[in-house]
């Protein structure tokens, strides 16, 4: 009868080494090619003629072995918005000669969700690509969805003396909040939020959150200008986070160049029901819906719907585009790089925490990436550029925007 | 508000929705009744769901082949099926607590191998819808039963074939024999282990296929843990069908049905909070398990491993 416990203990042993294995394994290296290390030397000759551009250009159409299309993207997108670039450009860290800044990262669910997480691993192998492997080095723990594993998970990252441990999911911060006067030499930071704690006294955490509202209203404008039938979905996850703000500047955006459009918001309660997602979509489109967008790691469900019925998709978190090129028409990427290079700049001169960051159109932290293979009337994609262009000089503010256009209701339903 | 989800289109959206929302759950819990019936409770279900989705949604990617798909995913069942027939029947392991290793066997397998095989999510060509000749074009019934892909047929085909197998043929008469009296059913000569394994190795191998149910036919896609939930569920719809395949049938039909029905709901803009419109399956099963749990079908020796009396 100890023969049977013996095995379901080495069974358990054997679940939780895989789990976990399927967290390390991917972590190390990651030679992810990404986008957003290849502008990195665009900017700089934005001014100068043309012989040097043909010849930095190669080598980074080389290195990366990403579709071509997003290359090509990334330069279009340099020669129409010129700051645009700038924002993404080389990263540049202040790591001391023959020293290695080392971070690690908590996050909810896996490293390749196309969302959340994949934003912050793609952030980091572009900034290991930028500055080399012998200098930055990180380490991942995924799939941590459970809080009480994750905080274990930043205890233990944070005493084996990482430089920056970063808790990658609103749901840490309470976790976060009894560990880091623990570790008062170790820098954290914590995001989705606007919370670094100072106000308990805690100076080593920094806030990060991502402004997903923004690239929302654009998609909404263009979303408007694109639908036939005056129909239009969303699929949600929970009405909260960067999620709910998604949503919300993405009806506002409807709603400012057509009021008559209701967009039908349907916030599933899950973020891993694919099928659910699914038919979520499918109900949607049987209303007639013709475009959908959605947010959250359940959407290629959706995404898998809207394909079918060829209704068109707005993607965000990640750039969704190769789960169905035909009718993908952008996506709002998050670039975590930014933030990232301030918050090592800072550890490294010193500073552990109190400052808080948000990724936006502006700082180039949000950009938007078209897909090329979809045939965008020109004017929908002007006016896309426009109202991308006039949030980032500040002439239309989302927040109020969302206040005005969907009112009191909005705010009360939470 | 109300009257805006009596309109036709709506329902038929509902019921076709419910129908495809459904077939998982009936593929994983037609299976789950097979080794239920014999004795053996899977917990594991989720598990070797997730491992089905995974093997069959890999096979479709590299070889484009749906059959290819459909077979590596019984595959991948037959051997959790062997592992869990291992431990729960041979090495007589406590079968509650063996199955959520089994499940976080599955969950945590099937998450390093996507890990290894994709960059990231990507999608395959999974079992088109089928617009069955003639009977599709049926008003309303047609659009309901027959627009739906080969996967969801069959199985609704599986419960009068499980019915039919459980009720009328001495396998049946066998697994039912095991699951109520063993030491009976050994003293007649019946191998008690032998259909135990059988019937937890074919549970597992449609475990498996409700896995590529989802990943090659329903969302073709892959994605770490997908399942969500719903082999958890598929167990609990084998006690809401008092361990009869119409019953459960009935169970995986009224579970989704609620389910499409909330979806509709808020696609109608009707304004229900969504969290209570998304309990609403849920406490539904709970609030029918507890009314129908009169028990008198539960197999006598469910959960009790075998011991040949002294």
């Amino acid at each position: 009868m100890k023969k049977r416990w013996l095995v379901l203990v080495l069974l358990i042993i054997a679940a939780l080494t895989l789990a976990a294995c399927g967290g390390e394994e991917e972590a190390t290296p990651t030679p992810q090619p990404t986008p957003t290390v290849e502008p990195t030397e665009e900017p700089t000759e934005e001014p100068t003629p043309e012989p040097t551009e043909e010849a930095t250009e190669e080598p980074t159409e080389e290195a990366t072995e990403e579709p071509e299309a997003e290359v090509t993207e990334e330069a279009e997108a340099t020669e129409e918005a010129p700051e645009e670039a700038v924002a993404a450009r080389a990263i540049s860290l202040d790591i001391p000669e023959g020293e290695t800044f080392r971070v690690a990262v908590v996050m909810p669910s896996t490293a390749t969700d196309l969302a959340f997480s994949q934003s912050m691993a793609t952030a980091l192998a572009a900034i290991q690509d930028a500055v080399g492997e012998d200098r930055f080095e990180y380490a991942m723990s995924e799939n941590l969805f459970v809080v009480d594993d994750a905080a274990t998970a930043l205890r233990d990252y944070a005493s084996q003396g990482y430089d920056l441990v970063i808790a990658h999911g609103s749901q840490y911060g309470s976790s976060l909040q009894d560990i880091a006067p623990d570790f008062p030499d170790t820098a954290f930071a914590w995001g989705t939020t606007v919370n670094t704690f100072a106000d308990e006294g805690i100076t080593n955490v920094y806030a990060y959150e991502a402004r997903s509202e923004q690239g929302g209203y654009v998609f909404g404008v263009m979303a408007a200008h694109l639908t036939q039938s005056n129909v239009i979905g969303v699929v949600g996850p929970i009405e909260t986070g960067d999620a709910k703000l998604y949503i919300d500047g993405f009806v506002a955006g409807v709603k400012s160049v057509n009021p008559d459009i209701d967009p039908i918001v349907n916030y599933i309660q899950s973020f891993g029901d694919l099928a659910l997602a699914a038919e979520a979509a499918d109900a949607m489109l049987a209303n007639g819906a013709d475009v959908l967008t959605g947010t959250a790691q359940m959407v290629p469900g959706a995404i898998q719907k809207a394909k079918e019925a060829g209704a068109l998709w707005f993607g965000t978190q990640a750039n969704q585009t190769n789960l169905a090129p035909e009718i993908v028409v952008a996506n709002q990427v998050y670039d975590w790089t930014v933030v990232l290079e301030d918050i090592i700049n800072r550890v490294l001169a010193g500073q552990l925490g109190g400052e808080a960051y948000a990724i936006t159109l502006a700082n180039d932290g949000l950009r938007i990436e078209y897909n090329d293979a979809f045939d965008l009337p020109d004017e929908v994609r002007q006016a896309g550029e426009e109202t991308a262009d006039a949030i980032r000089s500040g002439d239309i503010d989302v927040m109020s925007q969302i206040e005005t256009l969907l009112g009191e209701p909005a705010e009360a339903s939470d | 508000m109300i009257d805006q989800l009596l309109d036709s289109s709506v329902l038929i959206g509902i019921a076709a929705s419910g129908i495809r929302l459904a077939t998982p759950y009936l593929y994983a819990a037609i299976g789950e009744t097979f080794g239920q019936r014999s004795g053996v409770l899977n917990l594991g279900v989720e598990g070797i769901m997730l491992m089905g989705a995974f093997s069959g949604f890999w096979a479709v990617y590299h070889t484009g082949s749906l059959l290819a798909g459909v077979l590596i995913a019984l595959l991948a069942g037959l051997l959790m099926g062997l592992g869990t027939a291992f431990i729960n029947v041979t090495l007589k392991a406590e079968q509650g607590i063996s199955g959520i290793g089994i499940y976080l066997f599955g969950l945590g397998l099937s998450d390093l191998l996507f890990q290894q095989s994709f960059d990231s999510v990507v999608t395959v060509n999974g079992f088109p819808r089928i617009h069955v000749p003639v009977l599709s074009r049926i008003p309303v019934l047609g659009e309901i039963f027959f627009q739906h892909n080969l996967l969801v047929y069959i199985a609704f085909g599986l419960v009068p074939v499980a019915w039919f197998v459980l009720n009328r043929t001495t396998l049946g008469l066998k697994i039912r024999a095991v699951g109520q009296n063993p030491q009976a059913a050994d003293a007649m000569g019946i191998s008690v282990a032998r259909v135990r394994y059988f019937t937890v190795i074919l549970g597992a191998m449609l475990a498996a296929i409700a896995g590529a149910s989802l990943s090659i036919a329903l969302l073709n896609v892959f994605q770490q843990n997908m399942t969500a939930g719903q082999g958890f569920i598929a167990v609990a719809l084998v006690y809401f069908g008092s361990w009869r395949p119409f019953g459960v049938m009935a169970g995986a039909l009224l579970f989704s049905t609620v389910n499409a029905l909330q979806l509709w709901v808020r696609t109608k803009g009707i304004d229900i909070p969504a969290e209570y419109a998304s309990m609403a399956p849920y406490l539904l099963t709970i609030l029918a398990l507890v009314l129908a749990s009169q028990r008198v079908d539960q197999p006598a020796a469910l959960t009790k491993p075998f011991e040949r009396g002294e």
